[in-house]
């Protein structure tokens, strides 16, 4: 069973702010909520599903389906970090094409930019691997920069290849009115950044930011009642990658086995992609990724983003549009959301007109929960304009 | 017996566990351990009373070289928590002669020497009046 065409993301929201002290966790959740609701024409009564991942406060989902008065008869909290909601995309999806629900939000909020979250850090790890990896000083930035040096030493990728990724999101950010870096900069820039965790430079990260943003997912026949048309859902993967008993291998990242998975599903090939949005928490995470979903060989990314390859409108694989969490927004450290409300405004055509691209008709979007050198869930959607 | 030596990095007396004592006690011994499962004959890492290859419990703690090499590795220019202070310091990922790969610290004198496919050997940092944790230094 596929759940290709049986669901349509019929309302998408980011919210504007970048820094809300103001503003509790459930508030935001609150405010992003009634913001998807009311781009799907839609209201908190209609509906029946609800998702949320570990931002969500108190009692999650039990929490914030009391708060927002919703009347469920599908929950669900998966949590796989950043990524959390593009795998709830795809739950979603699975649960409306089985008759489950009909009209599912997702929703996201996240404050640590007024919070005091260090950059670098989101507190200790705690499961049952954590002696054995917080003893040594480890910190999320160094995660990352471990798959980099790797990918460097089997590939020869190097930094300014690295620093090409964040040009082109910059590139983007500088039309996002809402971005919390609209200045466009250069790989000599990105490179001149202090070192955070070699080879990672402080641009080679993505921004802190309070922010938030949901999603509604409905039935084809609900789409068909209203008043602009759905993005249709064409496929989903979602899969894990650990330690792996102790093999890890840093080289390459879960979305080796989503990608296919949401590939198949469509019944499309990564050739066919007209725009990505690709989880960009460090530049590195964007590079193992375009090798891993298939957009070019494996070892060959950081010859694939050199010469405006990812820049829209015109680049090969035109990405993060919005500037994407390197540049605009990184809610909660949690960049999934904003992936999927990109590549929804992709296919609507309301991108802004300088980086919206021409016909586009297939889009993907990919993310990375965890970390590229421990644990990571990822998730692939693949969406597109079809008719409900 | 692993040479103890004192790299000036932040320690703290390992929490026990139940799946966790067999492989710090030994390092209290001054032994590097490594779980094996006597099922599959899997070295894994990290330690637990059951074999994530095969299910087995049977489960042994056998001494293993302490040598590898880096697989990769990081120099973390400003730590957060105990290590806020201690300047730059290398995070890295180890492979062992035995296979497991570990993350763990290189201590170099100067850690801009440190990578990728260097040698490196198991140390044990004191840690309080009776234990020690693990790291490694350039073989």
């Amino acid at each position: 069973m596929s759940i290709r065409g049986k669901a349509f993301i019929a309302g998408a929201y980011e919210h504007p702010r970048r820094l809300m002290p103001d503003r509790t966790l459930a508030e935001i959740h609150a405010e992003v909520a009634l913001g998807a609701l009311a781009d799907a024409g839609l209201s908190m009564r209609d509906v029946d599903a609800y998702f949320c991942a570990g931002d969500a406060p108190g009692f999650g989902g039990l929490s914030m389906a009391d708060y927002l008065g919703l009347n469920l008869r599908h929950l669900d909290s998966t949590e796989t970090g950043g990524s959390s909601y593009l795998l709830h995309v795809g739950h979603a999806a699975a649960a409306i094409a089985t008759g489950k629900a009909h009209v599912a939000l997702i929703t996201l909020a996240g404050n640590p930019r007024s919070g005091g979250t260090p950059p670098g850090g989101s507190g200790a790890i705690v499961g049952p691997e954590g002696i054995f990896e917080n003893l040594w000083g480890a910190q999320i930035a160094a995660y990352y920069a471990m798959a980099a040096r790797r990918h460097m030493h089997e590939f020869g990728t190097t930094s300014a290849q690295l620093a090409e990724i964040k040009v082109a999101a910059s590139l983007h950010a500088q039309h996002n009115p809402h971005a919390m870096l609209p200045t466009p900069v250069t790989v000599d820039e990105v490179l001149a950044s202090p070192l955070v965790a070699d080879p990672l430079h402080r641009l080679d990260c993505c921004v802190i930011t309070d922010g938030g943003g949901a999603l509604v997912m409905v039935s084809p026949e609900i789409a068909r009642t209203l008043a602009r048309p759905g993005v249709a859902v064409l496929g989903h993967g979602e899969a894990v990658k650990h330690t792996d008993r102790g093999r890890l291998d840093l080289t390459y990242t879960a979305a080796a086995w989503s990608g296919p998975k949401a590939f198949e599903e469509a019944g499309v090939t990564p050739a066919d992609i007209d725009y990505a949005s690709i989880y960009d928490s460090f530049t590195i995470t964007v590079l193992q990724c375009i090798e891993d979903l298939g957009f070019c060989a494996k070892g060959e990314g950081g010859r694939f983003v050199l010469d405006g390859g990812l820049v829209a409108p015109f680049g090969t694989l035109p990405f993060n549009t919005d500037g994407g969490g390197l540049c605009n927004n990184h809610p909660g450290n949690r960049g999934g959301m904003t992936k999927v409300i990109e590549a929804v405004r992709q296919v609507r055509g309301e991108a802004h007109p300088a980086v919206q691209v021409p016909n586009c008709e297939l889009v993907l979007a990919h993310g990375t929960g965890g970390s590229l050198a421990t644990r990571m869930g990822s998730a692939t959607v693949i969406l597109g304009r079809q008719d409900a | 017996m692993i040479e103890r030596v004192a790299t000036g990095l932040p320690t703290r007396e390992p929490a026990r566990t139940l799946e966790t004592a067999p492989f710090w006690d030994a390092i209290a011994q001054g032994r590097f351990v490594l779980p094996h499962c006597e099922e599959c004959g899997e070295h894994f890492w990290y330690p637990r009373r059951f074999c994530p290859y095969c299910s087995s419990t049977s489960i042994a703690w056998p001494d293993v070289s302490g040598r590898g090499t880096v697989y990769s590795f990081t120099i973390i220019r400003k730590g957060q928590g105990p290590y806020k202070d201690v300047g730059p310091y290398v995070l890295a990922i180890v492979e062992l002669e035995e296979g497991p790969r570990l993350m763990t610290n290189v201590a170099a004198t100067d850690p801009e020497t440190v990578h990728v496919g260097q040698a490196v050997r198991v140390v044990l940092d004191p840690a309080g009046d009776t234990d020690a944790i693990f790291r490694f230094v350039p073989a």
